[in-house]
């Protein structure tokens, strides 16, 4: 479900092709409502329980609002990448173990591959994209640039949401406290000396601030 | 990953009255992260996932007169930021916290973890058809077994995943399962189930059960408890070897002693001989090694994991010492 969809090699380059095929997926996913009633239901002698093969979703990701339908087997990775077009969180693993896809279920971490859409019905989201102000970065993703938080980059989305995870709860870690807190998430170019530096730079100009 | 509907049942009740007609139409799920991994890996393909979270009121900690009460549905974050289990529990503690990543952590939940399959490379790649799986033979007896069971296999080598289960047992915890017959407490260690009851499962709950909630009784006075758990990584991993203990000790000398292993056999293993080897001893690194080769005596290692014998004399050892 997670797999790129086969590019075509036109004049576009890669990412303007999967930007406006998430666009179009957008708009596609949003008007027909009527998708939403596609409901049945299991009976049981204690009353019967909703099925649905489709459902109807407000979410509010980087504090904006969205409505949308879902199948039960999207993940909100999938969502975010294929149906809001919010292409910074990445699909690495597609299966828990990398956190290259973390992004903040009402504050806290959590991999979008193994969260269903249907499950982030009423929830609010923070990506990647959510966390710069206008044309300021977030003091994180300053300090990732400053201090070389990372090399190829791939994973960088996913270690700084769980960087600011942290910092939003313990504004001055220590550097046990930083590896736990950045555990679930792996870097393959194996750059974790620098992403530390990163969170420590980032948590005494927070604290500064 | 395979499409599948979701339903979302208001109370226990209606899943309990779920009628099992076809095998592995319905699958319960908690936090998610164990079953839809294994939907990913088209090693179970379910028409419907019933959706256990859409039931209020799951998620809880409670501390009452004779124990605390925690439910099925509260996330291992929860569990493990808690302060009362963190000082009254701290086997409890030091386990929910060992699982997995923080990530993990805050969509696992408690109940989960003590329901979760096998990490077995053989039951985890849909290309190989295990007697856990409904083919004929288990396939790490004569092949890669570096991470099996050394006890209580034979059908199959799986050792449970679970780091809660071995930490709960110590602590004599006990489980409410809802079940269409009616509603049932059991202690947690009668939960669990050798292959050779039923080779296909891990524990004793039927598609349309519940673990709903558990229980811890109280701590007595002076009892401390601890979980070791022996990772391969540096960071997050399954157990290769845990031990969880409990008991009451004072100068170097334990009163009582509950000792459960993890990451040893198919269920978490308890080491009765060992507990009254080193109760009423003073603590030596001999005396707890030599405990834990007699409560081993009936393992019966393949030909990879032999050194979980003598890993876990040092984990016992490691998880002793820090309760001294």
């Amino acid at each position: 479900m997670e797999k790129t969809k086969k590019k075509k090699r036109k004049t576009f380059t890669r990412r303007d092709f999967l930007k406006g095929f998430g666009g179009g997926a957008l708009s596609a996913a949003v008007v027909p409502q009527l998708l939403a009633h596609d409901i049945d239901s299991l009976r049981t002698k204690k009353g019967n329980i909703p099925l649905f093969s489709k459902k109807q979703i407000s979410l509010t990701v980087n504090e904006k609002k969205f409505s949308l339908v879902v199948e039960p087997a999207e993940t909100l990775l999938h969502v975010l990448r294929e149906k809001l077009n919010l292409t910074g969180t990445k699909t690495m693993c597609a299966r828990g173990e990398c956190g290259g896809c973390t992004v903040l279920l009402d504050g806290n971490p959590v991999y979008s591959c193994l969260y269903l859409a249907v499950r982030a019905d009423g929830k609010k989201i923070t990506t990647i994209e959510g966390l710069a102000t206008k044309e300021k970065l977030h003091p994180v993703q300053q300090a990732f640039i400053e201090k070389d938080g990372y090399q190829c980059g791939f994973c960088t989305p996913g270690f700084i949401i769980s960087s600011v995870a942290l910092l939003n709860k313990n504004n001055n870690p220590t550097l046990e406290e930083t590896k736990n807190a950045l555990s679930g998430n792996l870097c393959r170019c194996g750059n974790y000396s620098r992403i530390h530096e990163a969170v420590a730079a980032a948590s005494k100009n927070m604290r500064r601030a | 990953m395979t499409n599948f509907k979701i339903a979302e049942p208001q109370t226990i009740d209606q899943v309990t009255s779920l009628t099992i007609d076809k095998k592995d139409k319905y699958k319960l799920m908690a936090g998610g992260t164990d079953l839809l991994a294994e939907i990913k890996d088209e090693i179970i393909e379910p028409e419907v996932v019933v959706d256990l979270k859409s039931i209020p009121d799951l998620s809880y900690i409670k501390k009452e007169k004779n124990g605390v009460r925690i439910g099925a549905l509260t996330s291992l974050a929860r569990l493990a930021e808690d302060t009362l289990i963190k000082n009254e529990y701290p086997a409890l503690h030091e386990a929910a916290n060992s699982v997995a990543s923080p990530q993990l952590r805050n969509m696992g939940t408690a109940g989960g973890n003590l329901c979760q399959r096998p990490r077995c490379w053989y039951y985890r790649d849909p290309q190989v058809k295990c007697r856990k799986k409904g083919g004929g033979r288990c396939f790490a007896f004569r092949g890669k077994n570096k991470y099996h069971a050394i006890l209580g296999g034979g059908l199959c080598y799986i050792v449970h995943p679970s780091d809660l289960a071995p930490a709960l047992i110590a602590l004599d915890a006990e489980i409410s399962i809802n079940s269409p017959k009616g509603n049932t407490t059991i202690p947690l260690t009668n939960f669990y189930t050798l292959p050779k009851i039923n080779v296909r499962k891990e524990n004793i709950l039927a598609p349309n059960e519940v673990l709903r909630e558990i229980k811890i009784p109280l701590i007595k006075k002076e009892e401390k408890s601890t979980y070791s758990k022996f990772i391969e990584r540096g960071t997050w991993d399954f157990a290769i070897v845990s031990a969880a203990v409990k008991g009451t000790v004072s100068g170097g000398i334990f009163r009582d002693i509950t000792i459960v292993l993890g990451g040893v056999a198919p269920v978490p293993w308890r080491l009765t001989k060992a507990e009254n080897i080193i109760k009423g001893k003073k603590i030596t690194e001999d005396l707890v090694r030599k405990a834990t080769r007699e409560a081993l005596k009936e393992a019966k290692p393949l030909e990879e994991n032999g050194y979980k014998k003598e890993l876990a004399e040092i984990v016992l050892y490691r998880a002793v010492l820090s309760l001294l």
